[in-house]
């Protein structure tokens, strides 16, 4: 076992869960390999959701693999922070709308 | 990772990595050596495509010279002001020979910049009375706008319908000035209009400009037909700018682009993204199986990166004085793991995407 919960080299293991669980796991590269074809979205389009939902998820693999993808599709810097700037954005707003909820609850619970 | 960044070759400064043999060390060193990634002969052999043979002569590239108004820190060539390897004219004239015999229908002039080499000028003359279908000019753009001696070469081009292949590594400055140099970006894009004025690049136009991109750093290009796009469309609306193809090419761990892996401590990261990629079916297309490189010395080559690690042919003719073309088709082509860049992904050669 390494000292740390997450090691880079891991990120190259990733096709390796499909060894211990062959069907499970063959399903999903599929289903994987399948969402990031060409479709109604670019593939580059894509890859800029996935950054994006990558941070929101902080996910240091995703976010590992999908800045090297953005690049390698030639999506600029300015770019990829705006996608993650659409992350935070949603991630905050949806915390502040619970908001509504708390306002409720108090005024329920209010004379 | 941002590495110190120099304005001299690695020759110049005598580094290490300036000599072939600890370049090949390298390669075939450390997780090729213990066995944690496969070398190149032996993924080929999988697909039993060992050993790599030529098939039809279609190019001969010849690289003119290392010297290059530019020292982009990616270079493969380790090219810049201070490499004082130049063609002789002797030996542009045992190239004329050959371009006169070979069945090669295309000649890809190379360097540094080519057109540094004193003799360049002649050597287009005297090589385009050869009647050779495809003559390419590599040129990096800044030349032409690097000294007035320079500013009529989109003329000198057009006059003798030379083919030109330029790199453009980004369509915005910062990209494009981080890998090549400050500056280059606006002297590039002022090469392009020249050349666009003379009809170079126009979509009707049989004067063919063609583009190279290279990834500016530790990641290979993907997707050459969106990047296409996006390049067009950029440079369209912010400069007015046209050019026919764009061509997305794989930087191979030779010279600097190595040395900028290693030093930003990528290497590895690197070489596991390139064995990741690879493409049994870009093996077949690989450069080397149709194009012999020539270099400023005559030594022949089975590619420009061969050359660059001083891999000579594998064939009792090794230089342009004995050249035979029957004797040199009939070699097995020298490989190391550099070839993977060859075949990651779609493939990629000078001409962009193989497979
Ligand atoms: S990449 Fe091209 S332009 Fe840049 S230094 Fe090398 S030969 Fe010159
Ligand atoms: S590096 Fe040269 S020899 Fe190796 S596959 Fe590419 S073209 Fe062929």
């Amino acid at each position: 076992m390494a000292n740390n919960y997450y090691d880079p080299a891991d990120l190259r293991k990733f096709g390796k869960i499909t060894e211990w669980s062959e069907e499970l796991g063959t399903k999903f590269f599929d289903y994987y390999g399948k969402v990031f074809e060409e479709g109604a979205l670019t593939a580059r389009e894509k890859a800029l959701i996935a950054l994006a939902v990558a941070h929101t998820e902080q996910c240091p693999y995703c976010i590992d693999a999908y800045t090297k993808d953005n690049l390698q599709r030639g999506v600029t810097k300015k770019q990829m922070m705006e996608a993650i700037h659409v992350g935070a954005a949603i991630k905050s707003g949806a915390t502040l709308v619970h908001g509504t909820m708390m306002m409720n609850k108090v005024n329920k619970l209010e004379m | 990772m941002s590495v110190t960044k120099s304005k001299k070759s690695l020759h110049k400064r005598h580094d290490d990595l300036a000599q072939a043999n600890k370049q090949l060390e390298i390669l075939s060193g450390g997780i090729f050596a213990d066995g944690e990634l496969p070398t190149f002969a032996k993924k080929i052999k999988e697909t039993n495509q060992f050993p790599l043979r030529p098939k039809k002569l279609e190019i001969l590239q010849i690289n003119v010279g290392y010297m290059c108004n530019q020292v982009c820190e990616h270079c493969h060539v380790d090219a810049g002001p201070d490499r004082k390897e130049i063609m002789t004219w002797e030996t542009m004239e045992q190239c004329l020979e050959v371009i006169k015999n070979t069945g090669a229908h295309t000649l890809d002039l190379t360097g540094g910049a080519p057109e540094m080499n004193p003799h360049f000028r002649r050597f287009v003359e005297e090589a385009s009375k050869a009647g050779i279908k495809d003559f390419i000019v590599r040129s990096n753009l800044t030349i032409i706008r690097a000294n007035k001696k320079y500013y009529d070469l989109p003329d000198f081009f057009k006059k003798h319908n030379v083919h030109v292949v330029s790199s453009m590594p980004h369509w915005t400055r910062g990209k494009t000035d981080k890998q090549r140099g400050e500056g280059v970006f606006d002297l590039s894009i002022k090469a392009l209009q020249e050349l666009n004025e003379r009809g170079y690049g126009m979509p009707d136009s049989d004067l063919r400009l063609d583009l190279v991109y290279n990834p500016n750093g530790a990641y290979l290009p993907s997707d050459q037909a969106g990047m296409e796009k996006d390049f067009k469309k950029a440079l369209m609306e912010d400069f007015g700018i046209q050019f026919h193809n764009l061509f997305a090419i794989t930087n191979l761990p030779i010279a600097r682009f190595l040395d900028y892996l290693i030093a930003s401590e990528n290497y590895e990261d690197y070489m596991y993204q390139l064995v990741d990629a690879y493409n049994p079916a870009a093996v077949a297309n690989v450069m080397c199986t149709n194009t012999i490189s020539i270099s400023w010395d005559g030594w022949l080559y089975d590619c420009d990166f061969n050359q660059m690690l001083d891999l000579k042919v594998n064939s009792k003719v090794k230089h342009i004085s004995d050249y035979n073309e029957d004797l040199l088709n009939d070699r097995d082509i020298i490989i190391s793991q550099h070839c993977y860049g060859c075949t990651a992904g779609a493939g990629s050669s000078c001409q962009g995407t193989v497979a």
